[in-house]
């Protein structure tokens, strides 16, 4: 057990963890301002039925010693998850910060599917999601499954968050369908400051899915830390020249989106790329996404929130980059294409495209699984047109409380009348 | 000339303005407004505070047109703006003693048609 290594992952699961709520304002600020708040509370509504689905259960499937392709069951109800140490730190606060990444990594697909989704669907599905998907793949990755022993890289979650969630996301749109002013009428964002707001709070807690993915405060932590610093930057500024150049103007949406193409990007890449590779990384990064979010609006697939551009795109791109500038010489891990060995980027795109298939396929079949017992969709006129924010929650992201009637189901025991004063008395 | 006042879903405002320029109805003003109209009431909870929502958002419209404009300015309102539910609004025809158009100080017929026609 190591006290500083304890010490920074404490602060790392809570900056993960701050996350999720920084991907409520990212999102929240993109949709109508009468979809607000059902957009905000399909992130925070992760944080109550994921994390207590990974304690039950998903800690478990992704981490407990089982078979190349699924975990154990032996950790159930954190059966044996103490206080005794997992590498450095303690056990129990390895399980709390790896469902810190089952929590936002279920979120993220909900930017695909907002201004529509009936929320006890999406509760359930959400759930499932988080334990038939999320929980196998990390175990692929990390929990010594089958690409583990493949030596796919994966930093931070590259393949087993963002190109998860990517696909995922793609594949719920298609079976929600669009909205329904999907392409008829104009869809604007109603906050672009939450959009910014969430897009700085989520680079603030990406250094801790980053640099605390090192597992301990070590040079691994540092490099991932600082090549998070640099590789969104880069994007960032990537994407200021591509606006400049194709608009004339620097849109603060790109901004926004921008950053976070950057740190999905470095994500897998973090703790194994130099600095400089970092930010060739970030500029590379930011051509395909843009293209990505361009070209979706002129399609069929109403992926509102861009989270195959952004995530999925973004994703794959890291991952395959990973495998191009991975350094033995920084990490101690492995050596990419450029460092010669080209058997790295097959590896990567092997572990890309089988996180990809499996993901579509569950969740394809969890959503038509859960169709079968509850409607997927609000109705058109009296939730998607009245908004999701009254439909579905009884509450307004922005009301004024003009003409609210205050209804009072239990009334209280009536006051007893103030006893009138005595005739007669006074003047 | 009468004054058209349209009293519409905010939801519906965009094909409600799409079926106005389609009828070549080109000057209009809208306000978001807030009214009661016979619907249902809705309900919200905020923590242990239950309220019904007696004023829905609702959009007016306020088109000043010619006389021969009147009929094809109802019939587009009502068509795009219906959903068939209670809470669709109202259309509200007034008539107008005089019109003035400011940049040009013309009057009457001549300030509610288009410029350019």
């Amino acid at each position: 057990m190591n006290a500083a290594d304890t010490a920074w992952m404490l602060v790392a699961t809570a900056l993960v963890l701050l996350m999720t709520p920084a991907l409520g304002f990212f999102y929240g600020g993109l949709v109508r301002a009468k979809n607000a708040l059902n957009t905000m509370m399909m992130s925070f509504a992760a944080l109550g039925c994921v994390a207590i689905a990974w304690a039950v259960a998903g800690y478990s499937l992704a981490f407990a010693p089982g078979g190349p392709w699924l975990g154990g069951f032996s950790r159930f109800f954190l059966h044996g998850v103490d206080l005794a140490p997992a590498g450095t730190i303690p056990h129990l606060l390895f399980m709390a910060y790896q469902g810190t990444f089952a929590i936002i990594t279920a979120a993220l697909i909900s930017g695909a599917i907002v201004e529509r989704m009936q929320f006890r669907a999406y509760l359930l599905f959400l759930t499932v999601w988080s334990l038939l998907v999320y929980a196998p793949v990390a175990h692929w990755v990390w929990g010594g499954g089958w690409l583990a022993k493949l030596g796919a890289l994966d930093f931070a979650g590259g393949t087993v968050v963002h190109v998860n969630a990517g696909v995922a996301a793609v594949v719920a749109a298609v079976v929600l369908g669009p909205r329904k002013d999907y392409a008829r009428q104009a869809t604007l964002p109603h906050n672009v400051p939450f959009t910014l707001l969430g897009a700085g709070l989520l680079w603030f807690g990406w250094f801790g899915f980053n640099a605390g993915s090192a597992l301990g405060a070590n040079n691994a932590a540092a490099l991932a830390f600082v090549n998070t610093m640099l590789a969104p930057a880069a994007t960032l500024l990537a994407w200021t020249l591509l606006d400049l150049f194709r608009g004339g103007k620097v849109t603060a949406v790109g901004g926004a989106t921008a950053i976070v193409v950057g740190l999905v990007a470095v994500t897998p890449a973090a703790g194994y790329i130099s600095p400089i590779s970092a930010i060739v990384l970030g500029l590379i990064a930011a051509l395909p996404s843009y293209i990505g979010v361009l070209l979706r609006p002129r399609t069929r697939l109403d992926d509102s929130l861009d989270v195959l551009a952004a995530h999925g795109v973004g994703g794959t791109v890291g991952a395959i980059l990973t495998g191009v500038f991975a350094q033995r010489l920084w990490s101690g891990a492995a050596d990419g294409l450029l460092f010669g060995e080209p058997r790295q980027v097959l590896v990567q795109l092997l572990a890309v495209g089988s996180a990809a298939a499996y993901s579509a396929a569950l969740t394809f079949l969890i959503l038509k699984g859960i169709g079968l017992v509850l409607p997927l969709r609000a109705s058109d006129g009296a939730g998607e047109g009245l908004g999701m924010d009254v439909s579905q929650h009884g509450e307004e992201a922005y009301g004024t409380g003009e003409g609210a009637i205050l209804v009072l189901p239990d009334p209280l025991p009536a006051a007893p009348a103030p006893t009138p004063a005595p005739a007669g008395e006074g003047a | 000339m009468k004054l058209v006042v349209a009293i519409v879903r905010p939801e519906k405002l965009t094909d409600v303005l799409e079926a106005l320029f389609r009828a070549e109805v080109r000057g209009l003003t809208i306000s978001r407004v807030q009214g009661h109209g016979g619907e249902m009431e809705r309900v919200e909870t905020y923590r242990g505070t239950t309220v019904k929502m007696e004023l829905s958002e609702k959009v007016r419209l306020e088109i000043g047109v010619s006389d021969h404009f009147v009929e094809p300015t109802v019939r587009a309102i009502l068509a795009a703006a219906r959903t068939g539910e209670v809470g669709d609004g109202k259309i509200f025809v007034l008539p107008v003693e005089h019109v003035y158009r400011i940049r040009t100080g013309e009057r009457d017929e001549a300030a509610v048609t288009p410029v350019g026609v």
